[in-house]
């Protein structure tokens, strides 16, 4: 177990030290210049003297410097948001992203497990067209769509919940349901695959054979084994939901880091573009790591095999 | 028809028997090449036997079948407007159009703005003198409503659809060449170029997505422009499906890659490999129609995640360029104006509902492809 633990955690650094340097690299050869910006050119000495303050008078220093300073946790001040560092703008945000996202993966499993286990359980019945409608609405209708339906809804008519902002606990819900749409339909069709294929195995028509009840067969027996494709989804499914939407953040006002994520590309900010993609792929691989511990200790043969 | 499976035997029996004639006899060259040649025949029958079966297959399933037609009818209807909402897609009625809701009967502007509009047009010109309809003022086709900007929705959505689906086969196409050549080089060559190759993909999954489609847009406009002579409106259009494209091949070379790993081991490649058969001519004649399923499968699999990601950079406001409809600039222009005034019910319905209708039915069809080509899955 623990050898593992170091193998993965040690190729999950490699791994971020490639995406550091892959994003590094397309951020200088992306044409635009952070400094001109504006529609004033700046002049020369002004430049020569920005560059120095962000360390970015030569490419490789700046490569050396932005690295160093995000070892030790510090991602340096950020282009466009002058009076603020990167690590300011990411801790303000940050947590607001998580908070919605770990809501949106919980109602996404809360969800989509069960309608996943009642498709495949009562094949080609309502029930299962029923989890296949919303698994379609899931995948085809972009979120903008539905935050705005849910937000008519709930907020507009209903009153509910407020149109907007963040600040309070009633702000969490609306934000976190939209993010979980797409999350929920795909874990619902992960494992209704699953189950399915499950439940035509030598063992289950076992346990049936011995008399066990169906509930068991189901939850016990199948279902185990069914969740594990979606727990490998799960990983990079909550890396994800936890960074942000840039639509869910824009439809309810939500200050998270999403938006970070676009407008950095957009401003062609390269510290908070670097420190976003840092941050991401950070979380990216603890959860993947994350994932495999839960596989190991769900199935014992994977260590075996490791 | 009816003789299909039995060629099909027929090839698997000789497959299985030729590694051990090469094995056991040393035939004289003519021989052996009469040998390959009788064989490659056969694989050429069984090649195109297995098609007729998959599609056999297809038509089984009645939702896919049903999906399919559906696609087709709304890309005929697309195609069969396409002369007359090229003309309209972008021509304002002021006077009373503007967010006009859906009506049967057309909507006539007789304002001089739209005449004026309508002489800017040279094909419209010839129009007014021989039917003379410029009394008449304008006559708007409003079955689907107008537009913040008093355009016809309707000629707006089917132009919007064809855009739409145009994007889904660029990026498919891209996914196609990048993914299906980086994944079938990475299991050929093999070793450490393949380790690495592959680890570069794994890497590319940890980027995250939306921003390497801005920086690739970003990257992209300014040769591509230029390259086009100018064009900025294709250029927009071409640069959106190859940014898309560029970073939704990943998955592509996964499944390729893993294919052609498998297939490396049959006994079919190995025979042709004995019979001295050149590494390219085992890709293209042995391996590539046993590739062309998953392929296909994996690149109508990016249509709907294309149409996607274009509806979510349209809503960012990095989309198609400016009068040019799709599908996601529409829904996302909808959006903005039942944001700000409830009630303009059919600017979003219309275009959700045309979105909504095109990625289940893609999304069913993907699905019956799959279960055809690969019946296991």
């Amino acid at each position: 177990m623990m050898p593992m633990l170091v193998r993965r955690l040690f190729w999950g650094a490699v791994t971020i030290a490639c995406i550091y340097t892959l994003t590094f690299l397309m951020v200088i050869t992306v044409p635009g210049n952070p400094f001109r910006q504006s529609e004033r050119n700046m002049p020369p000495e002004a430049e020569r003297a920005l560059r120095v303050r962000y360390n970015m008078d030569d490419n490789w220093s700046y490569f050396v410097e932005f690295l160093s300073g995000a070892v030790r946790g510090d991602f340096g001040p950020s282009f466009t948001y002058s009076d603020w560092t990167c690590n300011q703008i990411i801790s303000e945000a940050f947590p607001i992203s998580a908070m919605i996202g770990l809501l949106a993966i919980l109602i996404a499993i809360v969800i989509g497990v069960p309608t996943g286990v009642i498709a495949a359980t009562k094949r080609d019945t309502a029930w299962d067209f029923g989890a296949l409608a919303l698994v379609l609405v899931g995948i085809s209708l972009p979120t903008f769509v539905t935050g705005t339906f849910l937000l008519i809804l709930f907020a507009v008519h209903l009153q509910w919940a407020p149109i907007g902002g963040w600040g309070t606990l009633a702000h969490l819900p609306l934000p976190a349901l939209t993010l979980s749409l797409p999350f929920t339909a795909y874990i619902a069709r992960l494992t209704r695959v699953g189950m399915l294929d499950v439940m035509g195995s030598d063992f289950i028509r076992t346990a049936r054979a011995k008399g066990c009840d169906e509930r068991t067969i189901v939850w016990k027996h199948a279902f185990k084994i069914a969740f594990l494709p979606v727990l490998s989804y799960l990983g990079p499914a909550t890396a994800q939901a936890m960074t942000g939407s840039f639509v869910v953040e824009k439809v309810f006002g939500v200050p998270g880091l999403g938006q970070h994520f676009v407008n950095a590309a957009l401003n062609l900010d390269p510290g908070l573009i670097m420190s976003t993609v840092l941050v991401f792929s950070a979380l990216l691989v603890a959860m993947n790591v994350a994932v495999d511990v839960l596989y190991a200790w769900a199935d014992p043969r994977i260590t075996a095999a490791v | 028809m009816c003789c299909t499976p039995g060629l099909i035997r027929a090839s698997r029996l000789r497959y299985k028997r030729a590694p051990a004639v090469f094995a056991t006899s040393q035939p004289n060259r003519k021989q052996k090449r009469n040998k390959v040649n009788d064989r490659q025949t056969q694989t050429n029958s069984s090649k195109i036997a297995l098609q007729p079966t998959a599609w056999r297959r297809f038509c089984r399933n009645r939702c896919a079948v049903t999906s399919l037609a559906v696609l087709s009818s709304l890309i005929l209807v697309a195609l069969i407007t396409l002369p007359l909402s090229t003309r309209w897609y972008n021509v304002q009625s002021l006077d009373q159009g503007v967010r006009r809701p859906p009506a049967l009967a057309p909507h006539v502007d007789k304002t001089p703005f739209a005449l004026a509009l309508r002489q800017n047009e040279p094909d419209a010109h010839a129009d007014d003198a021989t039917s003379n309809r410029a009394d008449f003022g304008y006559e708007f086709t409003s079955w689907l409503g107008h537009d913040d900007l008093g355009r016809s929705v309707f000629y707006r959505i089917w132009p919007a659809l064809l855009i739409s689906l145009g994007i889904g086969l660029g990026a498919a196409s891209m996914s196609i060449a990048i993914g299906a050549t980086w994944g079938a080089v990475a299991a050929l060559v093999g070793g450490k170029v393949d380790m690495l190759m592959m680890r570069f993909v794994d890497v590319l999954y940890g980027l995250p997505y939306i921003l390497s489609v801005i920086l690739l847009k970003i990257a992209l406009t300014n040769p591509l422009t230029d390259l086009l002579g100018g064009q900025t409106r294709l250029a927009g259009v071409v640069i959106l499906f190859i940014a898309i494209g560029g970073v939704s091949w990943l998955t592509m070379a996964r499944v390729i890659r893993g294919q052609v790993l498998s297939l490396r081991e049959e006994p079919f490649v190995e025979a042709a490999q004995a019979s001295g058969a050149s590494m390219g001519r085992i890709l293209v004649r042995h391996m590539l129609p046993n590739l062309a399923g998953p392929i296909m499968v994996y690149a109508t699999l990016v249509i709907p995640q294309a149409i996607l990601q274009e509806s979510f950079l349209s809503f960012l406001g990095i989309g198609v360029p400016a009068p040019i409809p799709s599908l996601g600039r529409l829904a996302a222009d909808g959006v903005q104006a039942v944001n700000t005034f409830v009630g303009y019910w059919w600017l979003i319905a219309f275009p959700c509902g045309m979105l909504v209708l095109t990625l289940i039915a893609l999304n069913f069809t993907v699905d019956g492809l799959r279960d055809a080509v690969d019946p296991r899955s």
